[in-house]
């Protein structure tokens, strides 16, 4: 019965992000819907996972269906935490449809079932550690979206740029950096996680591609701090690396 | 009670009339007062005196109250009267509150939504004469103007050149305090963009020109340090906002200037704004990252934009203002029926005092309390569902039949009239 929570999360994510496109078009009356939509949406999605939680044997997510099910909570959460301030609203219009379709795909590949295989605890930190990296990469990479969004506005010399507000361009560039930040410090802890309790017989491309993954978003950090690639160079960095994440891990990591 | 209006505004008026009667808040008081305390038909007073308008709101009893307001405001031209009479309006009761309420949102002003008048309404209002109904009436109207601007985006936007530069600055910048502004240029536009974007806490650091007078002048008044024009290469490393306008012929800053200071930012923003007319900034240096680029055509562009969107807003708190306004007619419809609940009370009260007069001496000192709070309770139990309805069929048009049913049934007019 459980189960059908998914479907709460799926509406409520999906009306949220209506919203958020009514008022991209000047429709400021219901936004209200859209925060309530977002808060519905993830109590629904929270008690999915804590009845997967109870009724599974260990960590219920290691399918990939179930990491991104347990990554678009992550997203949503991420994105509570300041899309609550009116000026951070629309962040939403970045997150909220990803987050539906997210669950959308969870869903269709079994990963929000109340069954799931449960997987030991070792493996589950390092999962939860991994996908809460993840999940930081994908809201850094919003704000990056948001940027890229508002600077062509104010380049492009919008009249309506006053009349839909955004977080200010150096607002958005510094949760950015700090959305990666996080999520590199989560990558850093998941991959000692994993190095150090899991039975690790060489070097695969799974953990091939985390490195990498780890490294290229160390020196995105690096190039800021050190060589002031910051605003659209930056957020251009944070889009092409979650596109490669989203290309290539997938398919090292749950392709069998 | 009456409520009357007599006044000019921009609408009618242009502004060689209005300023006739313009009055500041002191005068406005003590000409409230005087109209108030003259003797005359209005028994209250508030005078509403702004750049957009002169408005008289009086009340009283008398039927003429519309004319003797219309008296004062001509009085109050002196001899530009005869200009004043066909630019002014005359509005009564629920017309004159409906006006004060729009008034106060800002639907009436030049600029749909402007900021200022909300605290014009309240400062008139603290100044003058009110009484019971203008206290009321102008109370409302303040409600509906802060209803207008916290539920609507009419006031939100900016409507103005150096407020849309402010506002577009803190687009690109979390928060201006600390911010650093160059003035290029000391002309009056320049220095009421940076006036503003001072009032939003940035620092105006440097104001250059090719007349260094005239520079050392702007920069005294505004706590900048003066600068010619050829040290803009050096000073505009540290600028995060450059408001330029002057009257030169060809660029000021091109973007051999330019662009090594743009790039040695090392990605930090800065927003250029060219106020000029010849340009001041080569258009080019628009496309450099970072470099954000206004002129006068961009912001005139949102300027119009935001005015459209107040426009689109304005319907909004049109409809919250019609909400304050039917709550006023129901208030004003309920007072016709205050005398009859006041009669009915009297009465029942007289006739509980004349049972209680008859039991005197009759009754234990102690029971006589008793028997005294019991019938009060009684008594207003009693009246208390008759008093309600009565309200609440005021605010119908059935509210004076009510009470003409009162006083028959109660034989209320016969016993006034012995």
């Amino acid at each position: 019965m459980a189960e059908l929570l998914v479907w709460p999360t799926v509406i409520a994510y999906g009306e949220a992000a209506l919203v958020y496109a009514g008022e991209l078009r000047g429709h400021r009356r219901y936004d209200s819907l859209g925060i309530w939509g977002v808060r519905v949406g993830w109590l629904a999605q929270t008690l999915l996972l804590i009845a997967q939680a109870r009724s599974a044997d260990g960590f219920p997510w290691g399918t990939w269906a179930g990491a991104l099910n347990l990554l678009s909570w992550l997203v949503v959460t991420g994105y509570l935490i300041w899309g609550c301030r009116p000026r951070y609203r629309l962040v939403g219009l970045a997150v909220m449809p990803l987050a539906a379709c997210l669950v959308v795909l969870a869903w269709a590949g079994g990963g929000t079932a109340l069954d799931a295989r449960g997987d030991g605890w070792a493996l589950a930190s390092h999962a939860a550690l991994m996908l809460a990296g993840l999940a930081s990469f994908t809201v850094a990479a919003a704000m990056a979206a948001l940027y890229v969004f508002e600077d062509r506005r104010l380049k492009r010399h919008d009249a309506d740029v006053l009349r839909l507000r955004l977080p200010s361009l150096e607002a958005l560039d510094r949760l950015a950096a700090r959305s990666t930040l996080a999520g590199l410090i989560f990558l850093s802890a998941g991959i000692a996680v994993g190095l150090g309790w899991l039975d690790v017989s060489g070097l695969d491309a799974a953990m091939t591609v985390a490195v990498l993954i780890w490294v290229l978003y160390a020196l995105a950090l690096v190039v800021r701090w050190e060589a002031g690639v910051r605003g659209r160079r930056f957020a251009r960095l944070l889009l092409a690396g979650l596109i490669l994440v989203v290309a290539v891990l997938p398919l090292t990591h749950f392709a069998a | 009670m009456r409520l009357a209006l007599a006044g000019v505004s921009h609408h009618r008026a242009p502004l060689e009339v209005r300023e006739r009667v313009a009055v500041d808040l002191d005068v406005a008081g003590e000409l409230a007062r005087e109209v108030a305390a003259s003797g005359g038909p209005a028994h209250e007073a508030v005078v509403l005196s702004t750049c957009n308008r002169t408005e008289l709101y009086v009340a009283g009893e008398d039927d003429k109250l519309g004319a003797h307001a219309d008296r004062a405001l001509l009085e109050l031209a002196g001899a530009g009267a005869p200009a004043l009479a066909p630019a002014a309006y005359r509005l009564a009761d629920e017309s004159a509150a409906l006006h004060l309420f729009r008034v106060a949102a800002g639907l009436d002003s030049m600029v749909p939504g402007e900021g200022e008048i909300l605290g014009q309404v309240r400062d008139a209002f603290e100044a003058g004469s009110p009484g019971p109904l203008l206290g009321r009436t102008f109370r409302m109207a303040l409600r509906a103007g802060r209803r207008a601007r916290v539920e609507t985006a009419i006031g939100e936007s900016p409507a103005s050149i150096p407020a849309a530069a402010a506002a577009l600055a803190e687009q690109v910048f979390e928060g201006l305090a600390g911010r650093r502004v160059v003035l290029v240029g000391a002309g009056r536009t320049s220095e009421l963009t940076a006036r503003n974007l001072r009032s939003r806490g940035a620092t105006i650091s440097v104001v250059a020109n090719r007349t260094l007078d005239h520079a050392a002048r702007l920069a005294a008044s505004l706590g900048a340090h003066p600068a010619a024009l050829e040290e803009l290469p050096v000073v505009l490393g540290d600028a995060d906002i450059v408001v330029s306008s002057t009257s030169a012929p060809g660029f000021v800053l091109d973007r051999e200037t330019l662009e090594p200071v743009l790039r040695a930012r090392r990605g930090r923003p800065v927003l250029i704004v060219d106020l000029a007319v010849p340009r001041d900034v080569d258009p080019s240096l628009g496309t450099i990252d970072g470099c954000f680029l206004y002129d006068v055509d961009a912001l005139e562009g949102v300027v119009a934009a935001t005015l459209d969107g107040r426009r689109s807003e304005a319907v909004h708190a049109e409809r919250i203002v019609s909400e304050e306004a039917e709550r006023f007619r129901a208030w004003r419809a309920s007072l016709a029926v205050v005398p009859a609940i006041a009669s009915l009370r009297a009465h029942a009260e007289e006739i509980r005092a004349a049972e209680l007069a008859r039991l005197e001496g009759r009754l234990p000192e102690g029971d006589r309390d008793v028997v005294d709070t019991l019938t009060a309770q009684i008594v207003n139990k009693l009246l208390h569902l008759p008093t309600v309805r009565l309200k609440e069929a005021a605010v119908t048009a059935d509210g004076l039949l009510y009470a003409d049913v009162v006083r028959h049934l109660f034989g209320l007019d016969e016993e006034e009239e012995a």
